[in-house]
C-alpha cells in the first residue's frame, strides 16, 4: 500500500539542473531613491543569483529614474525567476530582459558597450608597441608622461578583454572598467 | 487628538503626525515597547485615547502579537519599537510576517538625523538590517514626508501579497513641525500596482481543464485567508459545484471547513495519507493561494508527476518558482475565484459528478488507511488525545487557536478542526518557536470576549514566556495549553530519524514548574497528568477568567506521523503503524540527511 522506501538521489532543490546556463543582460528602471541599489544587489546575493556586470546611473532626472544594467547568468528558469523577483521590489518600475527582447526583435543580442581606462607603464620598444596597438584598437591616450600612458577604450567587452590581455606584456599597471551599458536595436524603447 | 493642529495652520510635530496617520488608517491597537528614540511618540500616545497601546515585555512579542492581531482580524498589525536593540528585536517577527504574508506595519525610532552614521547610542542601520525581511521600508528624513510615507506603508503592507513594512523615524523628525496630509490627499508614489483581476482566457482554460478532469484536487493555502472572507466563501462554493476533493496547507486551514465532506485534511510533510496520495495521483491540480513550499512538495522531481497544474497567486514570483505549472493565473484569489465560479456555472456540466466516482473510491481507500492513528493509552496522556479533547471541549465556542512550532503544531493542525478562516494563527514559513503566546495575546486584544488558546510546546513557550506578564496587565485571558513532553519533540524526532537516536541537547533537564510560574505572573496554573482528568482540567481552563498556563504532561516519546521523510515523495510516506524504530532509523538516506 505505502510505496517501499527507496534511497533517492536527490530532494527539493538539489535536483540536477537540466537546462543550459545562459548569460542575459537585464535593464531595470528604478526610482532614484536611497537604498534602491542595495535592494537590487541584496536580492541577487540573498537568493544566490550571479552578477557578472552591473552599471547604474540616473537617466531621467525629472522623473527621478535610474537605469540599472545587470548581466547575470542562469538557466532560463532562474532568469525568469530573477525578473519576477526584481519586479517585486517596490521602487522597481520595469524590468526588461534585453537578451530575450533582442531575439524577439530579430537581432542576435542587444548592443552592449563598455568603457575602460587602462594604465600602462614602460619605456623603449614596449612603449612604442603599446601606443601602436592602442591606435589599432582605437583607444585614446588621455594621460601620459615619458614613463606611462592611460588609454581610454570603448567597445564590446570582448574587445576590451583582448586589448587588456595584449597590454599585459607591455607593462600593464591597472585597469578600471565601467561594466556593460546596453540597449536594444531599433526605434522602440524598453 | 490633542487639537494642537487646528491652532497651528495644520502644522503638527512629527510625533503628532504619527498618531494622526495611524488613526486615519483605522488603527485601534498598537503593540510596542518604549525607548529613547521613540519617546516623543510615546508622549503623544499618553495624550490621546483613540489608539490603545499594548505594552509588551520584548519587541519580538510586540511583532508576533501584531501578527496574531492581523491574522485574527484581517486588518494590519502595528508595532512600535525604539532604535537599535528595539529594531533588531523586531527582525524575527518581520521575517516571520514576510514568509507568511502577514500585513505588519512596524514604526521604529531612530537616532537624530544629525547622528546617523556616527555609531551613536542605540543606533543601528534599521533600514539596512530590515531590507531583506520587509516588503519595503523607509527612513523618513523630512517631517513633511512623514504622513505620506506612513499612508504608503499601510497601502503596501495590506495590498497585493500582504507583508511587513518598516518606517524608521529619527528622533529629530518626531520633534520637528510639519504639515499633515490625510490619506485621501496623498498620491501613491512610484509604480506599485498589484494585479488583482485574473486573465479571463487563462481562467477559461483552467475551467476547461477542471471540467475534463477525472482525478482532480484543489490545493489551497494562506492566500485564500489573506484575500478575505469572501474568498473562503467562494472556495466553498467552488468545491460544492465541482465536487472536487480539497486539501490545504498549514496556512490555509479553515478556508474550507474541516467538517466538509470533500475535506482530505492537511497535506505535506505531516499531512494525511489521503491528501498526499491524491496530490501524487491527480490529473488536474488547482493550487489556490499557495506556493509549493518544500514542506508541501517533498522531493520535487517526484511531485505529482502526471498532473496538469493550475496556479492562482497574486505574486508573479510565486509562479513557476519551484514547480512548473501549466495554467498560471496572476490575481487576487477572491477575484479569480469569482470569475472561476461564474464560468463553471455557465459552461461546465455541473450536475454530473459521476465521472469522479472512481477517484473518490480511491480516496475512500486511502482514508481507510487512517493515517492519523495513534495508540491510545489509559495511563499517560497521548498528545494527540489532548488536542482531540481540547477540540471537543471548545469546538462549539468562539475559539481562536495559535501555536508555537514543533510536534504540537503539527498535531494541532492534524487534530483540531477549523471551520472558519482567521481562526488559526501559526508560524508556517519561518517556523518561529515562541510565536504562539504573543500571537494569542494579539488575537485576544482583537477579540476580548473570545476564547484564545495557544497550543504550545514546553520548549517553544519558554522563548516568549515573558508576554504572560503583558496578558495579565491587559486582562487578556489567553490559555496556554502546553503539551509538555520535556523534549524539543520535533528536534528529537529528527535526531531519531537522522542521527542514530543521539539526542544532543533536545532534552530539557531543568524544566520550570509551569504552575508556579503562572502564579508568579499573577495568572492561573493547571497541571494535568492523567487522561481521566483531562476533560475537567480543560473545562477549568475555559472557565477561569484569567490567563492560564496549562501544563499538560504528555507521553514523552510520542512522535509525529504520518511523515514524508526529507528527500521522499508524496507516495513514500512513513505511516504511524509502520514507523518502527528500525523504519525510523532508516527512513532518510545520506542525501536526504543534508536537507532541512
Amino acid at each position: 500500500m505505502n510505496a517501499h522506501l527507496q534511497p533517492t538521489g536527490s530532494a527539493y532543490f538539489i535536483d540536477k539542473e537540466t537546462q543550459a546556463v545562459e548569460n542575459h543582460t537585464l535593464s531595470v528602471l528604478v526610482t532614484n531613491e536611497p537604498g534602491v541599489l542595495a535592494r537590487v544587489i541584496g536580492l541577487f546575493s540573498g537568493r544566490g543569483y550571479n552578477i557578472e556586470s552591473l552599471t547604474v546611473s540616473e537617466t531621467e532626472h525629472e522623473a527621478h529614474l535610474s537605469r540599472i544594467t545587470i548581466v547575470t547568468r542562469g538557466t532560463p528558469h532562474v532568469l525568469e525567476q530573477i525578473k519576477a523577483q526584481l519586479e517585486r521590489i517596490v521602487p522597481v518600475h520595469r524590468v526588461v530582459d534585453l537578451t530575450v527582447r533582442a531575439l524577439e526583435l530579430g537581432s542576435d543580442r542587444p548592443v552592449e558597450r563598455e568603457l575602460a581606462l587602462i594604465k600602462v607603464a614602460g619605456s623603449g620598444e614596449a612603449r612604442v608597441e603599446a601606443l601602436r596597438l592602442a591606435e589599432a584598437f582605437r583607444a585614446k591616450v588621455i594621460d601620459a608622461t615619458v614613463g606611462h600612458f592611460i588609454f581610454e577604450i570603448t567597445g564590446k567587452p570582448s574587445k576590451i578583454d583582448q586589448f587588456i590581455s595584449i597590454m599585459k606584456p607591455m607593462g600593464l599597471i591597472e585597469v578600471c572598467r565601467t561594466g556593460i551599458a546596453a540597449l536594444n536595436r531599433g526605434p522602440q524603447g524598453m | 487628538m490633542t487639537g494642537k493642529d487646528t491652532q497651528n495652520d495644520g502644522k503638527m510635530t512629527g510625533a503628532e503626525i504619527v498618531l494622526r496617520a495611524l488613526k486615519d488608517n483605522g488603527v485601534e491597537h498598537i503593540f510596542g515597547y518604549p525607548g529613547g528614540a521613540v519617546l516623543p511618540i510615546y508622549d503623544e500616545i499618553f495624550q490621546q485615547e483613540d489608539i490603545q497601546h499594548i505594552l509588551v515585555r520584548h519587541e519580538q512579542g510586540a511583532g508576533h502579537a501584531a501578527e496574531g492581531y492581523a491574522r485574527a482580524t484581517g486588518k494590519p498589525g502595528v508595532m512600535l519599537v525604539t532604535s537599535g536593540p528595539g529594531a533588531t528585536n523586531a527582525v524575527t517577527p518581520l521575517q516571520d510576517a514576510l514568509m507568511d504574508s502577514i500585513p505588519l506595519v512596524c514604526l521604529s525610532g531612530q537616532v537624530p538625523t544629525t547622528l546617523i552614521g556616527s555609531d551613536a547610542f542605540q543606533e543601528c542601520d534599521t533600514v539596512g538590517i530590515t531590507r531583506p525581511c520587509t516588503k519595503h521600508n523607509w527612513l523618513v528624513k523630512d517631517v513633511n514626508d512623514l504622513a505620506a510615507t506612513i499612508h504608503e506603508a499601510f497601502r503596501i503592507a495590506t495590498t497585493g501579497r500582504p507583508g511587513p513594512v518598516v518606517v524608521d523615524i529619527p528622533k529629530d523628525v518626531q520633534f520637528a513641525t510639519g504639515t499633515y496630509t490625510p490619506p485621501s490627499a496623498t498620491q501613491p508614489k512610484g509604480n506599485y500596482k498589484p494585479k488583482m483581476q485574473g486573465d479571463l482566457d487563462r481562467i477559461r482554460a483552467a475551467v476547461e481543464l477542471m471540467a475534463n478532469a477525472r482525478r482532480p484536487i484543489i490545493y489551497s493555502g494562506g492566500g485564500v485567508v489573506n484575500s478575505g472572507p469572501e474568498a473562503s466563501q467562494l472556495l466553498r462554493e467552488l468545491v460544492e459545484l465541482t465536487g472536487f476533493p480539497i486539501t490545504s496547507t498549514l496556512m490555509g486551514l479553515g478556508s474550507y471547513p474541516a467538517s466538509g465532506k470533500n475535506w482530505l485534511g492537511m497535506l505535506g510533510m505531516h499531512g494525511t495519507y489521503e491528501a498526499n496520495m491524491a496530490m501524487h495521483d491527480c490529473d488536474v491540480m488547482v493550487c489556490i493561494g499557495a506556493r509549493f513550499d518544500d514542506r508541501i512538495t517533498g522531493r520535487l522531481n517526484a511531485f505529482s508527476p502526471n498532473s496538469k497544474k493550475i496556479h492562482i497567486d497574486i505574486d508573479p514570483s510565486s509562479v513557476n518558482k519551484t514547480v512548473r505549472v501549466d495554467v498560471p493565473i496572476i490575481g487576487d484569489v477572491g477575484r479569480v475565484l469569482e470569475d472561476m465560479v461564474r464560468l463553471w456555472r455557465a459552461t461546465a456540466n455541473k450536475a454530473d459528478k459521476s465521472h469522479l466516482k472512481d477517484w473518490w473510491d480511491d480516496i475512500t481507500r486511502w482514508r481507510a488507511r487512517n493515517s492519523l492513528a495513534y495508540r491510545p493509552n489509559d495511563d499517560v496522556i497521548m498528545p494527540q488525545y489532548a488536542i482531540q479533547r481540547l477540540y471537543e471541549k471548545t469546538k462549539h465556542l468562539d475559539t481562536y487557536i495559535t501555536t508555537e512550532v514543533g510536534q504540537h503544531q503539527m498535531w494541532a493542525a492534524q487534530f483540531y478542526g477549523f471551520e472558519k478562516p482567521n481562526r488559526w494563527m501559526t508560524s508556517g514559513g519561518l517556523g518561529t518557536m515562541g510565536y504562539g503566546l504573543p500571537a494569542a495575546l494579539g488575537a485576544q486584544i482583537a477579540h476580548p470576549e473570545s476564547l484564545v488558546i495557544d497550543i504550545a510546546g514546553d520548549a517553544s513557550v519558554q522563548m516568549t514566556m515573558q508576554e504572560m506578564s503583558s496578558a495579565v496587565q491587559y486582562n487578556a485571558p489567553i490559555k496556554i495549553f502546553i503539551l509538555n513532553n520535556q523534549y524539543m519533540g520535533m528536534v528529537r524526532q529528527w535526531q531519531q530519524l537522522l542521527h542514530g537516536n543521539r539526542l544532543s541537547n533536545s532534552y530539557t533537564e531543568a524544566m520550570p514548574d509551569f504552575v508556579l510560574m503562572a502564579q508568579a505572573f499573577g495568572a492561573h496554573g493547571i497541571r494535568c497528568e492523567k487522561p481521566g482528568d483531562l476533560d475537567d482540567a480543560i473545562q477549568e481552563m475555559i472557565d477561569v477568567k484569567k490567563p492560564v498556563l496549562f501544563d499538560c504532561r504528555v507521553a514523552n516519546l510520542a512522535n509525529c506521523f504520518p511523515m514524508i521523510p526529507s528527500g521522499k515523495a508524496h507516495n513514500e510516506m512513513l505511516l504511524p503503524d509502520e514507523a518502527t524504530d528500525e523504519a525510523v532509523a532508516n527512513a532518510i538516506d545520506a542525501k536526504g540527511r543534508q536537507l532541512v
